[in-house]
């Protein structure tokens, strides 16, 4: 057992656990954090995405530890900000959203790429998508709703 | 349930290291697929973890008028946007794994884990990188080709942490790099190439260098088949290509697997060599 802190959506957390525990089974059983999904558990599909310091990675892959004295945001934080809202307005609008499965790791990866650059271009989006995987829309809706997205939210990122 | 330690100071990981048998981990990308059991289960490992990764003082790259030094905790997203990474090191990060893994993962996983298909580890032979392996009591530079001894296999010693990896600046005016995997990113390579060149004004070739992954126990790197080929003018390197083909053909030893067989490896591997030096 070993304490670990970290801020979780800005409230802050400690937890006495192992901390060699997969950080994705301590947001979804410990601390009801149900938006990050389990596709593949070896960090191909990025369905498990959240974000460390406003950078997604995997939470399947990320010994609990990792997150120790840094800041978490699950997509359950992420929706309750401006940010997300103008999101999930272009995800809509695009028809960006079939079974949703993949879509929180989608948009975590989104606001990534929006966080680091505001403006990108059709190959960084894609290159900033490489690691999420989504079985049903062939992803251009997905990559045509973060290009509408960066410009109707100008000023936000 | 066993005991993990996550440290606060290198000095603090060093004392643990040698007092006590601990597998370190940095961002746990290797380690944490390898480890893996069931879903809401935490990953067996029959030794305690050492994590690393917190270590600040281990997070950082800087350089002086011959080498360029990267403490063993910086991860790949921060070498891929920084301006004095490499161009052949960058161009190889940026089709390794995805961006939200190379957040977290480090070129000293890449190192020890010694997969044949590893790949930084092309630019890290290609650019004769030193690695600064430290213990509590001593410190030793080895190169990273002496480092590596087979897959899955190095030097390293029970008691000691990569600290550090430098890198000599040395000018390179053709840079070929080629990944071949199943997809873009979060592919492991089938095989990939990394050629290097400077030719100076002169057009005479000063400094050659190739490096393949997946088509050996290890990386193949061959000095002495370089050194044949430098000092020649580009002129006199033409009548050498075929020489130069018959070394690495030679050389590389190719086997199958899930990701490509032998066959496929040899011959991509030939072309890719062909590629760079009909272009040179
Ligand atoms: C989806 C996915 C895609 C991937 N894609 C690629 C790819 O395209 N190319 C590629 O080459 N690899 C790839 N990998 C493999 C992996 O990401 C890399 O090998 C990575 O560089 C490992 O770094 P890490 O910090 O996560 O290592 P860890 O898993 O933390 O450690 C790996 C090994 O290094 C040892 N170690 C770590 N730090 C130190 C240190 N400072 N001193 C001594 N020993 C140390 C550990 O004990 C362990 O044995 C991929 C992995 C995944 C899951
Ligand atoms: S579940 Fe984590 S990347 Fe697939
Ligand atoms: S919408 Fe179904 S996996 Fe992406």
């Amino acid at each position: 057992m070993t304490t670990v802190k970290f801020t979780l959506n800005g409230k802050k957390v400690t937890l006495e656990t192992d901390i060699s525990r997969r950080f994705l089974d301590v947001l979804r059983n410990d601390l009801n954090q149900t938006g990050p999904k389990e596709g593949c558990g070896e960090g191909e599909c990025g369905a498990c995405a959240v974000l460390l310091d406003g950078h997604s990675v995997n939470s399947c892959l990320l010994p609990l530890a990792y997150v120790h004295n840094k800041e978490v945001m699950t997509i359950e934080g992420y929706a309750e900000t401006e940010r997300y809202k103008v999101l999930e307005e272009a995800f809509i609008h695009e028809g960006s959203v079939q079974c949703g499965i993949c879509i929180p790791g989608m948009m975590i990866a989104a606001e990534s790429l929006l966080n680091q650059n505001p403006n990108p271009s059709e190959t960084s989006i894609r290159h900033s998508l490489s690691g999420n995987l989504c079985r049903c829309t062939g992803y251009n809706m997905i990559v045509k709703a973060i290009q509408r997205a960066a410009q109707r939210g100008k000023g936000l990122w | 349930m066993v005991k993990h330690y996550l440290p606060s100071s290198f000095q603090e990981a060093l004392e643990i290291k040698h007092q006590e048998d601990v597998m370190l981990i940095a961002g746990g990308t290797d380690l944490m697929v390898q480890h893996r059991t069931w879903s809401e289960l935490p990953p067996q490992f029959d030794k305690p973890l050492l994590f690393l990764f917190n270590l600040a003082e281990l997070k950082y790259i800087k350089k002086d008028a011959n080498t360029l030094y990267i403490g063993s905790m910086t991860d790949l997203e921060t070498l891929l946007y920084h301006n004095d990474t490499p161009p052949c090191l960058k161009d190889i990060i940026a089709l390794m794994a995805s961006p939200a893994i190379r957040y977290v993962c480090t070129l000293a996983g890449n190192i020890v884990n010694a997969s044949p298909a590893a790949d930084s580890l092309l630019a890290l032979y290609a650019l004769d990188a030193k690695l600064v392996l430290t213990s509590l009591k001593e410190e030793r530079i080895v190169s990273i080709e002496s480092f590596i001894t087979g897959p899955r296999q190095t030097i390293i010693k029970s008691n000691e942490i990569i600290k550090e990896i430098q890198l000599p600046h040395q000018p390179f005016n053709r840079v070929h790099f080629k990944k071949i995997g199943g997809r873009k990113s979060d592919a492991i390579s089938k095989l990939a190439f990394l050629g290097l060149a400077n030719v100076n004004q002169d057009h005479q070739i000063d400094t050659f260098r190739i490096v393949l992954n997946a088509v050996a126990p290890t990386l193949i790197r061959l000095h002495e088949t370089e050194r044949t080929v430098e000092g020649l003018s580009l002129e006199a390197f033409k009548h050498q290509k075929d020489a130069l083909l018959e070394a690495y053909n030679t050389a590389i030893k190719p086997i199958d697997d899930q990701r490509s067989n032998r066959t496929y490896r040899r011959q991509a591997a030939l072309n890719l060599i062909r590629q760079f030096i009909e272009t040179l």
